[in-house]
Order: C-alpha cells, then sequence, then structure tokens
C-alpha cells in the first residue's frame, strides 16, 4: 500500500519534471533573442515570434484590468457584506467556473463579441481570459480577505470611520498581499490559454500593437499554430515559444509561492 | 466634539471621499474641561460625556443576552464594570457605541442617552457616533500595515477630517497623553506592531484618543498585557481619568477598585441573560455593598 501510495505521489510530481525537460531540451536551442524581437516573415518560413510576444503583452495585461476590478471587489462584497446564503451560492458559481472547459468560455465570448461585427477581434480575446481570471482573483482575494483579523475592522469602525473605508484602508490593505498573489496566479494562467483565443483573438502573423478591434496573436496561439506546420523550422519556433512561455509563468508562480510562503498577512 | 455637534453641528462629516474640501476644521484642542476631583463627577449640567441607560435590553437574535439595564454613568469620571464572565459586560459595553449591532442580528430594547441625546435614535448616525464614543479592545489591534504615525492618524485620514500640517502636533499630543511619546518619538515611521504588547495597547489608546473623543470604552485593556505594562494602562486610566468618560469592563477586581470612581457589578441571572445587580461609588461597592450577591462576587466566592 504504502510503496504504491509512494508510486503515486511520484507520480503526480513526475509530469512538471518531464514537461519542464522536454519543453526546455528542445526550446532552448530555439530560442534566441530574434524570437522575441522579430515577426514571422510575410512570405515563406523565418522570422520570429514578435507577433505573439507583443500580443500576449497587451492582451493579458487588458484582461486583467477588466479581471482585478471585478474579482477583488465580487471578493469584497462575499467577504464583507453578503449574507452567509448569496456568498454561498455566488462562492459555488465561481468554483464551477473554473472547472468550465476554457474553449466554451472562448465560444461564450464569440456570440456576443465576434459574430455581431463580423470580426475576429484582441478584445474579444481579452474578455475571454478575463471570464478565466475572475473565479481565479475572487477566490483568492476572498481567502485572503478571511485571513484580516476581524479586530481590525472594529478598530476602524470604532474610530467612526465609515464601512465602505474601513474595508478599502484597512482590510483591503491589510489583505493586499494575498490579492497580489492571486492576481499574478491569474495573470499566470490568462497567458498559457489558447482555447479561449481561438475563437476571439484568433491568431495573427503580424505584430498588432494597439489595435483590439482585429486579429492579435498570443504565446499559446503561436505554439498551436506552428507546431502543426510540416516544416521544421516552425516546429523548432514553437519549441523556442513553447520555452519562453513557460519560463515565464514558471517565473511568476516561483516567485509568488515563494513569497507566500515566506509571509502570511502583514 | 461632542454628540450635538456630530449629529446636527457644520463639521458632522457626511460620509463622502476624505477631502481637504471639508468646510469646518474640526477643533483639535479639545474644550477645556473643568478639573473635577474623581469623588465629585461633574454634574450633567456641564455635559460632556453624561450616558443615561434607560430599561436596556440586549438581544442576539431570539437570545437576550443583558436585560433591563438602568444605570448613569458619570461625566469624567472612571466606570468600571466587574461580574463573571458570560454576564454580558462587554456586550453592554459595545451598546455605548454601537459597535453590538455590527453582528447579524443583534439589537437593542430601552434608550442610551448621550448627554440627552439617545444614540439609538434615527437622527443619530452610528459612524458620527464612534467619533464621540471611543473604545480600546482587549487586545491591541495596531493596524499592521500602518506605521506608528499612521496608526496614531488613522482615524482623522480615514475620515477625512484633517489638515496635513496639523497632523504632526496631533500624533505628539496623542501619543503624550497616551504616556507613550518618549519611547516611540525617534520611530515614528517604523509599524505599530513593532511595538510591545503594552506598547501596542498605549499606542490603540493614542489612536482612540486621536479623534477627541467624549467617552472612552475599555474592553479588558489589559487582560492580554503582562503586570508591568498593565500597571502603566492603569496608571495611564488614571491621567486620562479628568478628561474623558470612560468606562472600562474589567475581569480583575483589584484593577476595577484602584482605577475607577464607580463600579456596576452584572452578573448572569435566569435563562443566562445578564442583568445589573447594583452600582454606586467604587469604594462603598467594595467595601459595603447592598447586595448579597455583590459581596459574594467582591469576596471571591464566585466568578
Amino acid at each position: 500500500m504504502r510503496t504504491i501510495a509512494m508510486g503515486a505521489a511520484f507520480l503526480c510530481a513526475a509530469p512538471l519534471i518531464a514537461v519542464l525537460f522536454f519543453v526546455a531540451a528542445n526550446g532552448i536551442s530555439a530560442f534566441s533573442l530574434d524570437l522575441i524581437t522579430k515577426a514571422p516573415r510575410a512570405l515563406g518560413i523565418g522570422g520570429g515570434a514578435a507577433n505573439a510576444v507583443v500580443g500576449t503583452l497587451q492582451m493579458v495585461p487588458v484582461a486583467a484590468l477588466i479581471a482585478v476590478p471585478v474579482g477583488v471587489l465580487g471578493a469584497v462584497y462575499i467577504a464583507e457584506f453578503a449574507n452567509r446564503r448569496s456568498a454561498r451560492v455566488i462562492r459555488f458559481c465561481a468554483d464551477v467556473l473554473v472547472g468550465v472547459p476554457s474553449i466554451l468560455i472562448g465560444i461564450f465570448v464569440f456570440t456576443f463579441l465576434v459574430l455581431p461585427f463580423h470580426q475576429f477581434n484582441a478584445f474579444a480575446g481579452s474578455v475571454a481570459l478575463a471570464v478565466i481570471m475572475i473565479p481565479v482573483v475572487m477566490r483568492t482575494t476572498e481567502e485572503s480577505l478571511h485571513l484580516v483579523p476581524n479586530a481590525l475592522r472594529e478598530a476602524s469602525l470604532a474610530l467612526g470611520v465609515p464601512a465602505w473605508r474601513t474595508v478599502l484602508s484597512v482590510v483591503l490593505r491589510t489583505g493586499l498581499p494575498g490579492i497580489l498573489t492571486g492576481t499574478m496566479l491569474a495573470i499566470a494562467r490568462a497567458m498559457g490559454e489558447t482555447a479561449p483565443l481561438l475563437f476571439t483573438a484568433l491568431g495573427s502573423r503580424v505584430v498588432n500593437v494597439g489595435d483590439f478591434g482585429r486579429p492579435m496573436d498570443a504565446l499559446p496561439l503561436f505554439i498551436y499554430v506552428n507546431a502543426r506546420q510540416p516544416v521544421d523550422a516552425l516546429n523548432q519556433q514553437a519549441w523556442g515559444a513553447a520555452f519562453l512561455l513557460l519560463l515565464v509563468v514558471l517565473i511568476i508562480n516561483v516567485a509568488v509561492r515563494a513569497r507566500s510562503w515566506g509571509q502570511r498577512i502583514g | 466634539m461632542n454628540l450635538e455637534t456630530a449629529v446636527r453641528g457644520p463639521d458632522a462629516a457626511i460620509e463622502g471621499p476624505p477631502g481637504r474640501s471639508e468646510p469646518a476644521p474640526v477643533p483639535v484642542m479639545p474644550v477645556p474641561r473643568p478639573v473635577v476631583t474623581p469623588s465629585e463627577p461633574a454634574p450633567a449640567a456641564e455635559g460632556g460625556g453624561e450616558i443615561t441607560i434607560k430599561g436596556l435590553s440586549v438581544y442576539y437574535g431570539g437570545f437576550r443576552a443583558v436585560r433591563d439595564v438602568e444605570l448613569t454613568i458619570p461625566p469624567r469620571a472612571v466606570t468600571a464594570i466587574i461580574g463573571p464572565s458570560g454576564c454580558g459586560k462587554s456586550t453592554f459595553l459595545r451598546t455605548l457605541n454601537r459597535m453590538h449591532e455590527l453582528v447579524p442580528g443583534a439589537r437593542v430594547e430601552g434608550t442610551v442617552a448621550l448627554d440627552g441625546i439617545d444614540i439609538y435614535s434615527p437622527e443619530v448616525d452610528p459612524v458620527q457616533l464612534r467619533r464621540v464614543v471611543g473604545m480600546v479592545f482587549q487586545r491591541p489591534n495596531p493596524f499592521p500595515t500602518m506605521s506608528i504615525y499612521d496608526n496614531v492618524t488613522a482615524g482623522l485620514r480615514l475620515t477625512g477630517r484633517h489638515k496635513r500640517s496639523e497632523l504632526d502636533d496631533i500624533v505628539e499630543r496623542s501619543l503624550r497623553r497616551a504616556a507613550l511619546w518618549d519611547e516611540v518619538k525617534d520611530k515614528l515611521k517604523q509599524p505599530g506592531t513593532s511595538l510591545s504588547g503594552g506598547q501596542q495597547q498605549r499606542l490603540c489608546i493614542a489612536r482612540a484618543l486621536s479623534v477627541d473623543p467624549e467617552v472612552i470604552l475599555m474592553d479588558e485593556p489589559a487582560s492580554a498585557l503582562d503586570p508591568i505594562a498593565t500597571l502603566r494602562v492603569e496608571e495611564l486610566i488614571a491621567e486620562l481619568r479628568r478628561q474623558y468618560t470612560i468606562v472600562i469592563v474589567t475581569h480583575n477586581m483589584q484593577q476595577a477598585s484602584r482605577v475607577s470612581d464607580r463600579t456596576a457589578f452584572f452578573t448572569m441571572g435566569e435563562e443566562r441573560a445578564g442583568y445589573l445587580v447594583e452600582a454606586g461609588d467604587t469604594v462603598k461597592i467594595f467595601t459595603n455593598p447592598r447586595e448579597r450577591l455583590t459581596e459574594d462576587y467582591i469576596s471571591g466566592r464566585f466568578g
């Protein structure tokens, strides 16, 4: 029993190691500065993944701009103001939303932000990513607000500070490290999402700077598209992009988790 | 500031975004208060923090935690609330600044009048009330994200009632009154949580004083402190007693007899409802109580 459980435990950790190993082994050689700085050639094969890098760097922050206020305020509502029943309903919905297949979120956004305009667009991509991020931000924020000692709320209210100001300047401020953790994890999650973008941002071989009404590329889309081509050079580019994406996501995750190990509240 | 101005006056700050456009500056210095010897509480006519409680019952949902309290708390004197665990001392205290109603399902019956104004009347905003009736809690609870300086000024900054230039003075004055200035004057920028427990509690007292209340409620303020820190808090209460109406809940009868002018003894009655057994001058309660129950409690026969 013990041996079987140990084997299973090993299998839990092994995929991470394996993924790291394979992506690094194949990706490092394909990774170069050109991959980040150069756009794909308009004709033929070659160039880099700048279209994807630039796209991810635009769509993810816009998604965060939508998701963080919604997620944080939603968490404030269920942690500070809602009665127990409505808090439970909202929490349940958020938890289910985390489990909804992300391609369905893509299709859902497609029907009301792409179909009406007859145009795949980056804004729809950001909205789809925001839908992925919202429950992550909300649940981590809620957790961190629950960790804020009630004594601090009382101290503030007893000074004659209005409830809204108490939430803003004492509760949210004290829970800020946890909120930042949740936001960073949500960002890392959104950076790696492919399916929600397939029907929304679509992807593009052109570096799209700032035109959210048109298609835009993203790193996972770049990997998806290039890995499918019957051309070694493009497959190599996919590996390089995969390595880059893995590196960024890994750094965010490790940094955030190391920080929250080091300190709890305060 | 008293409740009258808080409720009706021009500086009754509306809950709104903090701004420097606040029309009427709040007086920073307390109105000079007549010096009154502890044994002779100021007559009610002079105002400044007399609390009159009539027929007060406190409920948590269907449970009556405290019943039928009739008590007058004299201004600018220390009133101690003593009694065994579970007799509703803290619950009673929290009805005096309406912190009690933050618990879902909590409500009160009866009246609590501060200088003649019923604090439970619809025209009284509990947020305004709490600027007049301050509170110090059982465990020191400085804001962990704020410096010592910011902790002291929190009540003013977060209610948008300050001029930046006044804050330095308020910090010094509040910390001096809380007998903490000399210990922290060189490290005002350090976090409030870097102080020792006793210092943190005095910081919390300074924070409560900074908004210039008339009444200060203390809920077992020394119970989490060591004996030396406790002594310092008691000395502080002795210094503040003539400027503020202080109501202190304490488990410790020696403490009540040391710091208070008046004592009210609560105990638990039928159906676990706490009630006021008797109240009077501390000396009388501790030497010659009217009720047998009080005598038994004072002499340590229960509780």
